[in-house]
């Protein structure tokens, strides 16, 4: 009797699991297929929007009047943009794709500058009608490689979770047709070193290439560095200090170094640059305490830190209040005209007044002695530029970077439309509207809510 | 239990009756409640909201009270500064503050109101100045460009894919993330490349949801604001753990804790 019960006991127990079971594994299937189904579609868009761009770039080619020629690049510029957001909705971070998006990129930029331009004014060179050519050229074999990628999917019902597998495994070289397909792909994108792409297209991370030129000093060894960086900290000259070089391949060299300090449980770790020692940046780490000094004497104590490191004639040009942290922007002021690229970030605890960061980079890679010419064009005529509905409130020179990266003299008027304040930078030299932005800075605070 | 509430009902009644005397008793006290500090543009807290609503009662500013010194109460400070013959500054000292007293009143319970996130002009029996109607909200500083959701976004990413590391080494985890913003291979925006399919682990297997703590927002506000401790990397691996192949190909840069920064 009571094996009986035990037996239909445990059967229905075998019953249900199984049932279970199964249901667990439908649920998995449809999530699977759920995922698959996104990545598929991301794939074929991307190969949509390749096609088009290349028929659009063709036939931008074969265009005669300015009139027809802006939009059709503006429509390329969508395009490119629109294939790069399918490739980043793609499992290929961790795999060879990036000459291919950056390739991308860059006809996006290029496009996009010579659509936005006045093309009777300005129309276009022999150059960049050279470019163009050579970007249909190289724009038709990327959309066969993917082409023939997506026929063997199609063909073959390939699946990009087995990318995804294939991806995360990575026990022998990868044999997945889908990848072999992209890194074939982006090894023929690696040989379009021939097109000219102008000046308009600045490529950035140019920062730490110039850091090792514009910064003064002797190159040190990692001890002298421990000597330069033990007085600038004023700390005890027996100091625990752990050194490291960065890479030799690195564009950017510098020796990193971290100190304990165990007596006030706080840690400070630094970046300093080979030569001289300078800090590029510097944070401390520790408990911050209930706010003591006002956001007011933190910035006085952010400019005598300066001054005590010799980086003189700075003009505070932000603070803002986090929490217990005061941060503050400072730029050179050369001849009473502030030069923007050459920024220091400070940022100083709100409970005894400590520096607890320092940030150079944009300082030392910029900054220099200017020839500042007196500005070709009146105050007035730079204001007349201005929209009518802007009431200014503040205006000055300025030295600010612009677009296409060079560094320009600028009129520079703060004003408002109703309660909103904008900054405007006027070429000083040409007249050009160089750079309006809507200064931000606040927010409703959504946690208070 | 009702009984109890019962019980309790009359002294309560009473209690709730108190409050409203108490908090006009109050307004006497607390006539003068700047404190001595220098306001200047980019402080926040109960100075900021007493000297928004004093400038809002005399009609020098009329934006939202909401305790952040930004542009609005900045060209309000000035223009209050050259009607008053003070030195147009934009800081609000000794002097300034005097000016403000005399010609403007001020209601202490507003600042409890933008705190506490309610609005204003509701409650309070003949309120004077202060909120004036407006909405009172608590404001906050934002660095230009992100948002506080991005700024949440890139913190609970930092928060789960770093940390077990050091201070450093989370705020070079969000400048990785801004960088690749930056860079013409990664997708433009933040979401963008946080939820970029297998760019972050954190992300694949969940963790990205766990609350992040209070050092990984202020790794992610330090990164924001311009710190960079990755030398500008574009990736970062555990060599424990990493399982691309192609990542040891990169040139690295530096190694923090237990990731490698590399281009």
């Amino acid at each position: 009797m009571i094996r009986s019960i035990l037996i239909g006991a445990l059967a229905i127990g075998v019953v249900s699991t199984s049932y279970w079971g199964y249901k667990e594994h439908q649920e998995k299937n449809a999530v699977l297929i759920n995922a698959e189904n996104n990545y598929q579609r991301a794939f074929h868009e991307l190969n949509f929007h390749v096609d088009a761009l290349e028929e659009k770039i063709g036939s931008t080619l074969a265009m005669s009047s300015q009139a027809r020629l802006s939009p059709a690049l503006a429509e390329v510029w969508r395009l490119t943009s629109e294939a790069q957001n399918d490739v980043g909705q793609l499992p290929l971070t961790l795999m060879p794709f990036n000459k291919t998006e950056e390739f991308l990129s860059n006809i996006g930029q290029f496009s996009y500058r010579v659509a936005i331009r006045d093309l009777n004014e300005k129309p276009l060179s022999s150059d960049e009608y050279d470019t163009l050519k050579k970007l249909h050229k190289h724009s038709t074999e990327i959309k066969d490689e993917l082409r023939k990628v997506q026929a063997m999917v199609i063909n073959h019902n390939l699946r990009w979770m087995d990318v995804e597998l294939a991806l995360a495994s990575e026990k022998q070289a990868q044999d997945n047709t889908i990848i072999d397909g992209f890194k074939t792909v982006d090894k023929q994108v690696e040989g379009y070193s021939d097109v000219n792409w102008g000046p308009e297209v600045t490529q950035l991370n140019e920062k730490k290439e110039n850091l090792d030129k514009n910064v003064k000093g002797e190159k040190l060894s990692e001890e002298e560095v421990k000597k330069v960086v033990i007085d600038y900290l004023d700390i005890e000259s027996n100091a625990e200090i752990d050194i490291t070089s960065t890479g030799k391949k690195a564009g950017y060299q510098a020796y990193s170094l971290s100190i304990d300090n165990p007596k006030n449980k706080s840690s400070v770790n630094l970046d300093v640059t080979k030569k001289g020692a300078h800090p590029i940046w510097i944070l401390m780490d520790r408990k911050i305490g209930k706010q003591k000094i006002s956001l007011n004497e933190a910035a006085a104590k952010a400019e005598k830190f300066l001054q005590e490191h010799d980086i003189t004639n700075m003009v505070i040009v932000d603070s803002s209040q986090y929490d217990k942290m005061g941060v503050f922007t400072f730029v050179y002021k050369q001849d009473d005209v502030p030069i923007y690229p050459d920024a220091v970030h400070i940022k100083v605890a709100l409970d005894n007044g400590d520096i607890a960061g320092y940030e150079s980079l944009e300082y030392l890679t910029n900054h220099h002695e200017r020839k500042l010419s007196k500005p070709a064009i009146s105050r007035e005529e730079a204001l007349a530029q201005i929209n009518e509905s802007v009431q200014i409130m503040e205006e000055g020179l300025g030295v600010i970077q612009n677009d296409l990266g060079e560094e320009v003299l600028c009129y520079e008027f703060m004003g408002t439309i109703e309660n909103e304040t904008y900054r405007i930078f006027i070429n000083a030299e040409n007249l050009r509207e160089e750079k309006v932005e809507k200064m931000d800075g606040t927010e409703t605070n959504y946690d208070a809510l | 239990m009702r009984k109890l509430f019962n019980a309790l009902k009359i002294p309560l009644m009473i209690g709730l009756l108190c409050v409203p005397l108490i908090t006009v008793l109050d307004h006497d006290q607390e006539a003068d409640a700047f404190s001595n500090q220098v306001i200047q543009k980019g402080a926040i807290g109960d100075d900021v909201i007493e000297l928004q609503s004093r400038l809002k009662y005399i009609g020098f500013y009329n934006g939202k009270i909401d305790g952040v010194f930004g542009w609005g109460t900045y060209w309000a400070v000035r223009n209050f500064q050259y009607e008053f013959g003070l030195t147009v500054d934009g800081l609000v000292g000794s002097e300034m503050k005097a000016k403000l007293n005399k010609a403007t009143k001020y209601d202490p319970s507003t600042k409890q109101k933008v705190n506490q996130g309610k609005s204003g002009g509701t409650a309070g029996g003949g309120s004077a100045g202060g909120g004036g109607g407006s909405k009172a909200t608590q404001g906050k500083n934002t660095p230009a460009g992100y948002s506080q959701n991005d700024i949440k976004l890139i913190a609970n990413a930092v928060y789960g894919e770093a940390r077990g590391e050091p201070y450093e080494g989370q705020v070079a985890v969000a400048a990785v993330i801004l960088n690749r913003v930056q860079s013409s291979s990664f997708p433009n925006t933040v979401s963008g490349v946080i939820f970029e399919p297998r760019a972050f682990t954190a992300v694949s297997d969940g963790q990205i949801w766990l609350t992040p703590n209070e050092r990984a927002k202020e790794a992610v506000l330090d990164a924001v604001n311009g710190w960079d401790p990755s030398g500008e990397a574009l990736y970062y691996f555990n060599p424990n753990t990493a399982t691309s192949g192609w990542i040891w190909t990169r040139p690295q840069i530096k190694r923090i804790g237990k990731h490698i920064f590399c281009e």
